[in-house]
């Protein structure tokens, strides 16, 4: 094995249609990508060079800190309510429901194939106030609460697309996590209930520290995910009302596409490729640290 | 134990697998349906037009041409017609035009600077020429051309509509509520007070599209600082955060405030806007003449044509601006793509010049910028309109008319938030001046 690594010719001849394949579909777009940056214009009117104008701008423009705040604001709430309620779930399946957990699971699961225009629709139109009452607004009409206009305040509009991604996604986080569940050995746990532990005490001393890389997997994912929602937002409340819900995904594509700007638009997606960097490296850095601890 | 992880494990492979499968099925189907439905992309031999989703009048009619005066000219090129929402077109025409795949034929953006950029990288035919070479010209009523020039910089769109836009109102609830056509802006405002005091919904607007509460502003703008407040701002000798610029958005965010648009008028899509006139929820609408071929759909409109007034935008008390204020507009009209011009696209152009006037008037009661060559007995209210373009030598433009991508856009999004209070009036001249390049 040793020689045949040790021999260029045979790791050329390995790794180069992979290498290659590679650099044409990701290495060549981002570095063009971020050729953009130093040109304003578009494909219709043509390029000037801009020197470092769209990059300088990214830190006067309000609208960028607007987005660049509500990314953030959404990527923390989405990813908190989504690992904290895939853990549970998953750890309900393992615990409470066992073997019977497979119908539970499958239904939890379902949001997570249906395509995101629908439940962005199915939102849309429970959370309705005009031209008439959705599900919710009725429900409240029931109670002697007047109805409420969902999308056409910045906080109510944010919680409604919350609680929508945590609906549509903790499904898939159960399953990931149930996964890493299922992996600790039963007598590990066996042993530690005869020792004593049972509820919480079990879990906390036991289960969270031994399902804690499949968790930090998911937190890593899940934090990318959401730093890079587009579709769930364009379909639900296409950024408003306003410009309050909108990310720097759809800003960038706005941009880009509606405003033609390219190279401002790319400076957006450098700076959201920097963010995710940035959240990855860190998470990554105490997820080591945490496992040498161990 | 071991068996049970094992048939776990297989169990969770099988859910992943699946889900993967029904992913990819889904976003193959995804894309397919893009490839198919979303592009517009000009295919050689057919006559492709892209259009706004909400635009039902000039598909319609042209497919009714197609199957009679056109025949010829769509049996050699067939009629294929793609539609987009509103709100993404600006964008769905930038990136088509980026990749050299426009459509044939295709609604201008949102933003005439959009349509002057895409005429000035060659991508606009020059009707100028086109119509004086095919002959036809002269089917074109030479006011249409001159609004044409003077927003879009050269002759390079079709007025499938010519229009005034003004306040429509439903004379039966001013009749019952004893409202007398209001003149002013403070009569406006009572008139409105009063439909709201009564219980029906005194203005119906789309927030959702932004446009017809911007208009407002416009209107009142107009109306207080006279034609040329717009071109000032538009230059750089006024700012929109001045106070009296300002002023108008306030007047407008005060009748949101007071409730006179409704309850959730941000998520009030333009379809919904006008039935809620139509079927008499509303009292008034704010919005152009091609509004007349809705009202005119019997199935839709429950008032009827007999009950629906016409008035110009109310005059701001000591204001600058002209009496009778209506603006004027080709409303969204439709460009062709200068790549894809050829013989075929030359005589669909022709009988469309010829033609489309008379028939649209006759069947959709749909006012155009082409000649009527023929008869047409049409209603009374569209009758009334006619005579109001007819009698109209002065009018405006509208609030975006002269503002870029961007700004049109910060100024339609952010309309909603503006009369919902959730914007200050401030903070929304503030937001679309600073994306005013």
């Amino acid at each position: 094995m040793q020689s045949v690594l040790g021999d260029k010719k045979a790791l050329a001849i390995l790794l180069g249609p992979a290498l290659l394949v590679y650099s044409l579909v990701m290495l060549v777009p981002i570095i063009w990508s971020m050729g953009y940056t130093f040109f304003s214009g578009n494909a219709i009117s043509g390029f000037t060079f801009a020197g470092t104008d769209n990059l300088t701008r990214l830190f006067t423009d309000p609208e960028v800190r607007t987005a660049l705040s509500f990314t953030v604001r959404y990527a923390v709430v989405i990813t908190v309510g989504q690992i904290v309620m895939g853990y549970l779930l998953s750890l309900m399946y393992v615990f409470i429901l066992k073997k019977s957990s497979n119908i539970i699971r499958t239904l939890v699961f379902f949001p997570v194939v249906l395509p995101t225009v629908a439940v962005a629709l199915l939102f849309q139109k429970m959370f309705e106030i005009a031209p008439q009452n959705g599900l919710v607004n009725s429900l409240l009409n029931g109670v002697g609460v007047e109805s409420v206009d969902w999308f056409g305040n910045a906080s109510s509009a944010f919680w409604v697309i919350v609680l929508m991604d945590i609906w549509r996604s903790m499904g898939f986080y159960a399953v990931l996590l149930y996964a890493g569940l299922v992996d600790i050995p039963e007598d590990m746990l066996e042993s530690a209930r005869l020792d004593g532990a049972t509820g919480w005490r079990l879990i906390r001393s036991i289960v969270l520290p031994l399902s804690m890389p499949v968790l930090l997997s998911s937190i890593i994912f899940s934090i990318n995910g959401t730093l890079k929602v587009f579709d769930s937002i364009v379909a639900l409340t296409n950024g408003g009302p306003g410009s309050s819900t909108t990310p720097l995904t759809l800003y960038m594509f706005r941009t880009s596409f509606a405003f033609g700007d390219y190279g401002y638009g790319s400076s957006i997606a450098l700076l959201l490729t920097l963010l995710c960097l940035i959240v990855t490296i860190f998470i990554f850095r105490s997820s080591r640290r945490d496992l040498t601890k161990d | 134990m071991a068996t049970m992880r094992t048939k776990n494990r297989m169990l969770l492979l099988g859910v992943g697998l699946s889900t993967a499968s029904l992913l990819l099925t889904a976003c193959g189907a995804g894309s397919s349906d893009n490839g198919g439905g979303g592009g517009g992309e000009a295919e050689a031999g057919e006559f492709s037009f892209l259009t706004n989703v909400e635009n039902t009048t000039i598909p319609t009619e042209l497919e009714t041409l197609a199957g009679d005066q056109c025949k010829t000219a769509a049996d050699a090129m067939p009629l294929k017609v793609d539609t987009v929402p509103q709100t993404n077109l600006d964008q769905q025409l930038q990136l088509l035009a980026g990749q050299d795949a426009l459509p044939v034929q295709f609604a201008a953006g949102n933003a005439p600077a959009l349509t002057k950029e895409l005429a000035a990288s060659g991508n606009v035919l020059d009707l100028e020429a086109t119509l004086t070479d095919l002959d036809v010209i002269d089917q074109v009523e030479p006011a249409a051309i001159d609004t044409i020039k003077a927003l879009y910089g050269g002759f390079n769109v079709l007025p499938y509509q010519y229009n005034v836009e003004g306040i429509w109102y439903n004379k039966q609830l001013f009749a019952d509520n004893n409202i007398e056509v209001p003149e002013t802006w403070d009569d406006f405002v009572a008139a409105a007070d009063t439909l709201n005091t009564s219980g029906v919904t005194p203005l119906s607007a789309s927030g959702e599209q932004g446009w017809p509460l911007t208009r407002l502003i416009s209107g009142y703008l107009f109306s207080d600082l006279g034609k040329d407040a717009l071109q000032k701002v538009a230059d750089g000798e006024a700012k929109l955060t001045d106070p009296e610029y300002v002023e108008a958005a306030a007047a407008v965010a005060d009748l949101g405030q007071k409730g006179y648009f409704g309850e959730g008028v941000g998520s009030i899509d333009y379809d919904t806007a006008i039935n809620q006139f139509l079927n008499g929820k509303a009292g008034m609408l704010y919005m152009g003449s091609w509004v007349l071929a809705n009202f005119n759909d019997e199935a839709a409109n429950q008032i009827g044509t007999e009950n629906i007034g016409f008035m110009p935008f109310p005059k701001v008390e000591g204001g600058a601006g002209i009496d009778e204020q209506y603006a004027a507009n080709v409303g969204l009209p439709m460009a062709i793509s200068q790549k894809a011009y050829n013989e075929g696209t030359g005589e669909w152009l022709k009988c469309i010049t010829e033609n489309y006037g008379s028939s649209a008037l006759e069947n959709q009661g749909s006012i155009s910028g082409f000649k009527v060559n023929e008869e047409v007995d049409v209603d009374p209210l569209t009758q009334t309109v006619q005579e109001t373009i007819a009698g109209t030598s002065e009018s405006v433009l509208w609030f975006e008319a002269l503002f870029g991508t961007q700004a049109t856009t910060a100024s339609q999004t952010n309309a909603a938030p503006l009369v919902t209070g959730s914007m200050s009036p401030e903070q929304f001249m503030e937001t679309v001046q600073s994306a005013l390049k």
